[in-house]
């Protein structure tokens, strides 16, 4: 993957944005890949969880928000628990995924789930579901 | 001894062993368990986003049925709602802007919410109040030589403050168990996420995880597993389908609310433990050991 910085990126408000979302301090992380290493679900992910937090970092707005990453992460807060910074990892995830989602770009089209998929789920995953999911 | 009860939707159907079976096994023990008049659903996540108030609405307004219920500590027995419940009410302890700005939205409510209810867990219940010493000393029928491995997930333990044990090494399940007279099986995924709400549109991550965990234990020596959240339960479970689909040699195992084990071994009848709710049989397994 290519990928171009630039001091205007880093400047953006997007940035800000992920910090005021997710109450996290970005430049606090040194890029030890601990909460990657923990992490459960990193087979799925394009961006790692560490890579996550270097692209913001970087103001790499188009990447993370285009990444599949940010919806394969379920907040099980490993990452948060082992960070030796205290940088809540899943917060800032949470933080990219609402980005999107206050712009009405949903990750889980509700009415596209078949019959056969929504037998038998129970309500407390539907509500996760779109709770995470939709806006 | 009364206590508030706060069961929340999934108790209410899917699981609704898991209800039965935590409710036959706190009066066996003389607690008498007394389920809120009204209540709504916790939002089942916390928000994690530090501007949106609007979903910590539900949990707080649950918070404040248990005021008018005269308690001033309210329990619950998922693991998704326990931790939902704490969090908000949590942050509206440590930010009273926030907790301003909810009850003004809230303003018909009879009662204002001023942080003053304490949320706890059954397994926090049993240990704290109860105390597992004496617990072990109303067990009926012990679990004797039935090998249990205790799975915790993510929201018993995570994040540091809001879970009661050990984040990396929880072992009050464990403990529950052995003290009920199971063997208690260790295991090196017993922390690990089971995939929670992916199991909606992307089913296949939940086989992956689903196989990780389970031959985990079982690779350990565990008969059966058990739980303390509904989506866990699900996951772990009804999607043993979906996990032997994709890796053929995968083998089932019973997966149960840690509830049913602890009913059986303070005497409930077997149609209090609704094993008709759960996916893989557990009665084989629990036959052979004499326990039902």
């Amino acid at each position: 993957m290519r990928t171009n910085l630039s001091r205007k990126k880093i400047k953006d408000s997007f940035v800000d944005k992920v910090q005021e979302l997710s109450g996290q301090n970005l430049l606090a992380c040194y890029q030890c890949g601990k909460c990657s290493a923990g992490c459960p679900a990193v087979t799925d992910m394009d961006i790692l969880p560490n890579q996550i937090i270097r692209f913001a970092q970087l103001g790499l707005k188009d990447e993370l928000l285009a990444s599949n990453a940010i919806w394969i992460c379920a907040s099980c807060l490993t990452c948060n628990a082992r960070c030796p910074k205290g940088i809540n990892i899943a917060e800032v995830i949470e933080a990219l995924r609402q980005i999107l989602l206050r712009n009405r770009e949903d990750h889980l089209k509700v009415e596209k789930l078949t019959d056969e998929e929504k037998q038998d789920i129970p309500p407390i995953a539907l509500i996760c579901s779109m709770r995470k999911f939709t806006s | 001894m009364k206590i508030s009860y706060y069961p929340g939707c999934t108790l209410k159907n899917h699981a609704k062993n898991f209800e039965d079976s935590t409710i036959c096994a706190l009066n066996s023990i003389g607690v008498d368990v007394q389920e809120l008049d009204r209540w709504n659903c916790c939002g089942t996540v916390f928000s994690l986003t530090t501007d949106d108030l609007i979903h910590h609405v539900a949990p707080i307004r649950n918070l404040i049925r248990v005021k008018e219920a005269n308690f001033d500590k309210v329990m619950t027995v998922c693991a998704m709602c326990y931790n939902t419940l704490k969090r908000a009410n949590e942050r509206v302890k440590s930010d009273p802007d926030s907790l301003d700005i909810l009850n003004n939205f809230m303003d018909r409510e009879q009662v204002s919410y001023e942080g003053d209810v304490q949320v706890f867990h059954l397994l926090e219940f049993l240990k704290e109040e109860i105390g597992f010493e004496n617990l072990a000393k109303k067990v009926v029928k012990p679990l004797k030589k039935l090998k249990i491995a205790s799975y915790y997930g993510c929201l018993l333990v995570r994040p540091k403050g809001i879970g009661f044990d050990d984040m990396e090494n929880p072992t009050i399940l464990d403990d529950l168990m052995s003290k009920l007279g199971a063997d208690s099986i260790d295991f090196p995924y017993k922390t690990e996420c089971c995939g929670a709400y992916q199991t909606v549109d992307k089913p296949d991550i939940i086989a992956d995880r689903t196989n990780q965990i389970l031959t985990s234990a079982r690779k350990q020596g565990a008969e059966i597993v058990v739980v303390s959240c509904p989506l866990c339960a699900f996951n772990l479970d009804q999607r043993q389908k979906k996990t032997v689909e994709k890796y053929p040699e995968f083998k089932h195992i019973p997966v149960l609310y840690f509830t049913q084990p602890l009913a059986i071994a303070l005497g409930c009848p077997e149609k209090t433990l609704r094993f008709d709710l759960n996916f893989i049989d557990p009665k084989p397994i629990l036959k052979a050991k004499g326990l039902i």
